[in-house]
């Protein structure tokens, strides 16, 4: 692996997005409008809003990087440039870590501006500060990567990586917690929202949201989410053969 | 002439490559010695491509062996030593014609600097240095090609593997092309084109023929010709398709 790869390729994944205003303007500009008019949904249920509004900037890092990175790669392995990339002297964890620390970057300054516009604009009020919700959001745009890169491996087509969403972040977003409590679930499904990595970052945000005090849990819960992510990124690595 | 194994070349014993049970390359012998242009003749569907894919690595074999340099064929070292150009264009449309050939000289293991000094240098090698700026989406089709040909000379490879490099160009850009090869050749580079334009053939100086999935025939242009009484080597490979029937 090297260092000087991985840079080039995260500068390259980054450029085709400058490249692309529309994508990085949907990036960007729609998860804020998104949690705007949310606020107003919820216009006569304020205490509710603020305390949903919060999980929510997990959601949006991990849907909006899965689906643009699993599409992003999708394409490199059908237009042949990864094929091509994979005859010439880099390692695969330089693509691979390339991509991860790109969407890394777009997600943190989606985080940036859609904390803005909920803790600026919108006034949710958290106790533990802004910093860690950008951690939070960081890790779970990360996680959105790493998971859109390996799931990328079974899609022949952009349209199966996009109908991929249902299937793999459905699940997750339905039990972790947005819509009722965990624990007015049935079992099953608690057993399985313990599963998925999504969890971790909800009751991430959640504690950052109602405990000015940095706990040992939510320590707990960010080293789950990166668990999640490399390991999804060493099995994104396997997809990538060389020899076919 | 030496039959021996050499170090230079590429040499290739019983090479048999299976897709979904079926033989796609089937038990392919031939030696092709290093610093010439040899060319990879036959129709579409006949397993050029998957010889190409097994050359540069990225096609495991099922059973025999390629040796390049006496190297096995997809070795690391072998990265830096040969190019491949994909037969379709594998190129990013969404980045400048520059932005490309810049990201893939980073990727050789050239640092900024002189990734950029040969990304110029390779764009004016193949004219594309007015498009520089341009985005690879919306050159023509020639216009990517070429860029996808000046990526494969990026890091001053020794073994260029072209599929099909002139396939749909006009035949000023051909013929240009084809200049350009020779240049190589004379620079000592070893290139592997395909081609299933039969006219196209006469300007190697080494050919393999190939038809489903065999190898047909391997030799220089004139040998071919004279070993089969024909004028061209179309006719030299249809009189051979006869006489395999």
């Amino acid at each position: 692996m090297s260092i000087r790869r991985t840079l080039a390729t995260s500068g390259r994944v980054l450029r085709q997005l400058r490249h692309d205003p529309r994508t990085l303007g949907i990036i960007m500009v729609i998860p804020c409008i998104l949690v705007t008019i949310l606020r107003y949904v919820f216009d006569g249920e304020k205490p509710l809003f603020n305390s949903i509004a919060p999980l929510i900037l997990a959601i949006f890092p991990l849907l909006m990087m899965f689906l643009v990175t699993s599409i992003a790669t999708l394409r490199e392995r059908t237009t042949g440039t990864l094929d091509r990339l994979l005859t010439m002297p880099l390692s695969k964890l330089d693509f691979i870590f390339g991509y991860a620390l790109a969407f890394s970057v777009v997600g943190l300054l989606q985080a940036c501006l859609v904390s803005g516009v909920t803790l600026g604009l919108l006034g949710v009020a958290v106790q533990g500060g802004t910093l860690p919700i950008l951690l939070v959001a960081v890790l779970s745009a990360f996680l959105g990567t790493t998971l859109g890169l390996f799931v990328s491996a079974f899609a022949t087509s952009e349209f199966q990586a996009v109908e991929l969403v249902m299937p793999m972040l459905m699940p997750q977003i339905l039990t972790c917690g947005l819509f009722v409590p965990r624990d007015h679930m049935a079992k099953l499904l608690q057993w399985l929202a313990d599963i998925f990595p999504l969890t971790y970052g909800v009751d991430a945000m959640k504690r950052v949201a109602t405990s000015a005090e940095w706990s040992t849990t939510l320590t707990k819960d960010l080293l789950v989410i990166v668990a999640y992510g490399v390991a999804a990124l060493i099995l994104g690595a396997i997809t990538i053969r060389r020899r076919e | 002439m030496n039959n021996k194994p050499t170090s230079s070349g590429i040499v290739i014993e019983n090479a048999t490559v299976q897709l979904g049970g079926k033989n796609v390359l089937n038990d392919i012998t031939v030696i092709l010695p290093a610093g010439r242009t040899i060319g990879f003749i036959g129709p579409s569907g006949a397993g050029k491509t998957t010889f190409i894919r097994s050359i540069v690595g990225r096609q495991r074999l099922a059973s025999g062996t390629i040796l390049i340099d006496g190297v096995a064929a997809g070795s690391p070292v072998l990265r830096k030593r040969l190019s491949y150009m994909t037969q379709s264009v594998s190129v990013y449309g969404d980045l400048t014609t520059r932005e490309n050939v810049r990201y893939f000289a980073a990727m050789t293991g050239a640092r900024r600097n002189d990734a950029r000094q040969m990304a110029d240098s390779v764009l004016a090698t193949v004219g594309l240095t007015p498009q520089s700026r341009q985005l690879a989406s919306s050159l023509s089709g020639g216009q990517k090609q070429r860029l996808s040909l000046a990526i494969a000379l990026l890091g001053d490879p020794e073994y260029l593997v072209l599929d099909e490099p002139t396939v749909g160009l006009d035949p000023v850009l051909r013929e240009q092309l084809w200049k350009l090869f020779g240049e190589l050749a004379q620079a000592g580079k070893t290139l592997i084109i395909s081609s299933h334009a039969m006219d196209e053939a006469s300007r190697c100086d080494d050919l393999v023929l190939i038809r489903d999935a065999q190898l047909l025939a391997h030799g220089s242009p004139e040998e071919l010709c004279s070993r089969t009484h024909s004028k061209t080597v179309e006719e030299s490979f249809l009189k051979l398709v006869k006489g395999d029937e």
